[in-house]
């Protein structure tokens, strides 16, 4: 006996657990199984953007903290970087080195929370979210010893950092970075092989490398897929071209593939910490720039490897004391615009993990 | 076999019980905060103080609010008053760019974290809060400060609490408060 079907649509969000902050997806099902899937984004939006233009150079950085707000550093570096460009500055060595050994850390805090929350979507409920979260909490006692402040740090300059890095700084380091491996380890024999993981993440959610590449996604998500495409490598900046580090990238691009490149990623980070706190050179951190900046007419982008993927801050000055456009090209919206293609045609619990695998922060996507 | 993964995982589990705890009890343990931390409490030196406002410049959000009014004989040059110093920290995100810009170092952070109120204005901190405050300034931008330890009720003088003058100018010596223009 057959029964006549039709089919459904569903809203989920803006408030529900498992879209990471305030994003909707409008989903019709045909009975379990995805036909069309709808993104719905901006209940996050502050106008980031259009704040940036009535405020000074400097006040600005306080705003890019609040993008991705698990990896403020990154966003801090990338805006900085622009204006930097912008203006000509050349930041001392000392404070290049201190800015990447930051952007490392908070690739490595930010890969934590969203394997993190990945794991829980799964159902691998809270255990490996709170593991991590120890490791994550370490980290941010490193920074709130170095600037003060443990998500919003606002601690790059334009020149340089704000500060030097405190004596009490370094031991902790150090046993960070003796410890952090064995914990990469121990999230690996957690879950890697863990049977009802490989089921649920095995060949689903597969994202061609040549639909990434169209969709302009970036980032762990874009070398899950297998291309070797990463910002450090490809056009270093600041000084990434003195570390040595690999490229850790996925066969065929599923959701086992993307939480096995964040993995890795963790593990190359500490190795590029590793290499930073024995190269670092002593001297200045901050270059003699004032408070108050005045560019010379002129626009710059600049682009880094964020945890997210590629971060790039376009700035336009008109010679004034705030900028005249400041456009963020912002990872994880970016990200999200290849969602619909990965999930249709998959159950409505995939569609949980495949979005929970592109890890994507809504501070960041609405700006 | 299948289940082989799961007992590895469950092994690592395991080895967690034999671990010391990572948490705290929070209201009776408490973590250690560390010298720099950017805290509330705003603690400002009203002798230092001119009155300049690039405090409130500074502020990206531009919720300190300074009133003065000059003092003292006009030939010499005036001194300023403060009548109100009102620092809003509902709204305050705590960056540190107006203890950066602190040309007098009369502006420090604080070191305190516990400053929840049932109402809104509770949460403007006025010149008379800022005056009888305890001064337990935070390291951050003061780096003399960083091997500072609080007790209880200590507050540092203004001379404990040090300046950068040496940082800041190479000449080493406190330049006399000037006043600052008036723009008419």
């Amino acid at each position: 006996m057959a029964f006549r079907t039709e089919p459904i649509t569903v809203n989920f969000g803006p408030q529900h657990p498992s879209t990471h902050g305030v994003f909707r997806m409008r989903v019709t099902f045909d009975g379990e199984v995805i036909v069309d899937m709808e993104p719905v984004f901006g209940y996050l939006h502050r106008g980031s953007e259009k704040l940036a233009e009535e405020r000074t150079y400097t006040q600005v950085i306080t705003l890019t903290d609040r993008l991705d707000y698990v990896a403020s550093m990154s966003n801090n570096l990338a805006y900085v970087l622009a204006v930097e460009k912008l203006c000509g500055i050349n930041p001392p060595e000392r404070a290049q080195y201190i800015r990447v050994i930051m952007a490392e850390l908070v690739r490595i805090a930010s890969h934590l929370m969203g394997l993190g929350f990945l794991l829980n979507d799964l159902g691998a409920f809270a255990t490996p979210l709170m593991y991590m979260f120890r490791e994550r909490e370490k980290i941010m006692d490193l920074f709130e010893m170095v600037c003060g402040a443990r998500i919003t740090f606002s601690y790059m300059r334009i020149g340089g950092v704000a500060e030097d890095l405190p004596p009490e700084f370094y031991p902790a380091m150090t046993r960070f970075l003796k410890e952090m491996p064995g914990y990469i380890d121990e999230y690996e024999a957690l879950l890697r092989e863990n049977e009802i993981l490989l089921a649920r993440t095995k060949n689903v959610g597969i994202l061609q490398p040549d639909k990434a590449i169209n969709g302009s996604v970036s980032g762990p998500n874009l070398r899950g897929s297998g291309v070797p495409w990463d910002l450090r490598r490809a056009d270093p900046y600041e000084i990434y071209d003195r570390f040595e580090f690999d490229l850790p990238l996925g066969k065929v691009g599923d959701t086992y593939d993307r939480f096995l490149v964040r993995l890795e990623e963790m593990r190359q980070s500490v190795r590029i910490l590793n290499q930073a706190m024995e190269q670092i050179p002593k001297g200045p951190v901050r270059a003699s720039v004032p408070m108050l900046v005045r560019p010379p007419i002129g626009d710059a982008y600049a682009h880094v490897e964020a945890p997210k993927g590629e971060l790039g801050f376009y700035v336009v000055s008109d010679n004034s004391i705030a900028p005249y456009r400041c456009k963020i090209r912002s990872p994880s919206f970016i990200n999200l615009t290849v969602l619909r293609d990965m999930v249709l045609g998959w159950k409505l619990a995939d569609m949980i993990v495949i979005f929970g695998s592109l890890d994507v922060n809504m501070g960041e996507v609405d700006r | 076999m299948y289940g082989i993964g799961i007992a590895k995982g469950m092994l690592v589990t395991i080895k967690h019980l034999f671990r010391r705890t990572f948490t705290v009890q929070y209201p009776e343990e408490r973590l250690k905060v560390y010298p720099r931390y950017r805290g509330q409490e705003f603690v400002w030196y009203e002798e230092r103080c001119t009155g300049c406002a690039t405090c409130a410049k500074y502020c990206p959000l531009g919720i300190i609010k300074i009133v003065t009014h000059p003092v003292g004989n006009p030939a010499e040059g005036f001194d300023y008053y403060v009548d109100v110093f009102d620092i809003e920290i509902a709204r305050c995100m705590f960056c540190g760019l107006c203890v950066e810009a602190c040309p007098y170092d009369a502006l420090f952070m604080g070191t305190h974290y516990e400053m929840a109120s049932y109402t809104r204005q509770k949460l403007v901190i006025n010149v008379d809060q800022l005056k009888k405050a305890k001064k337990q300034p935070s390291a951050f931008m003061r780096p003399h400060l960083l091997d500072v330890k609080y007790e209880e009720d200590t507050s540092l003088t203004p001379e404990r609490a040090g300046r950068m003058w040496q940082g800041r100018w190479a000449g080493g010596e406190k330049p006399a408060p000037q006043a600052p223009k008036t723009e008419e």
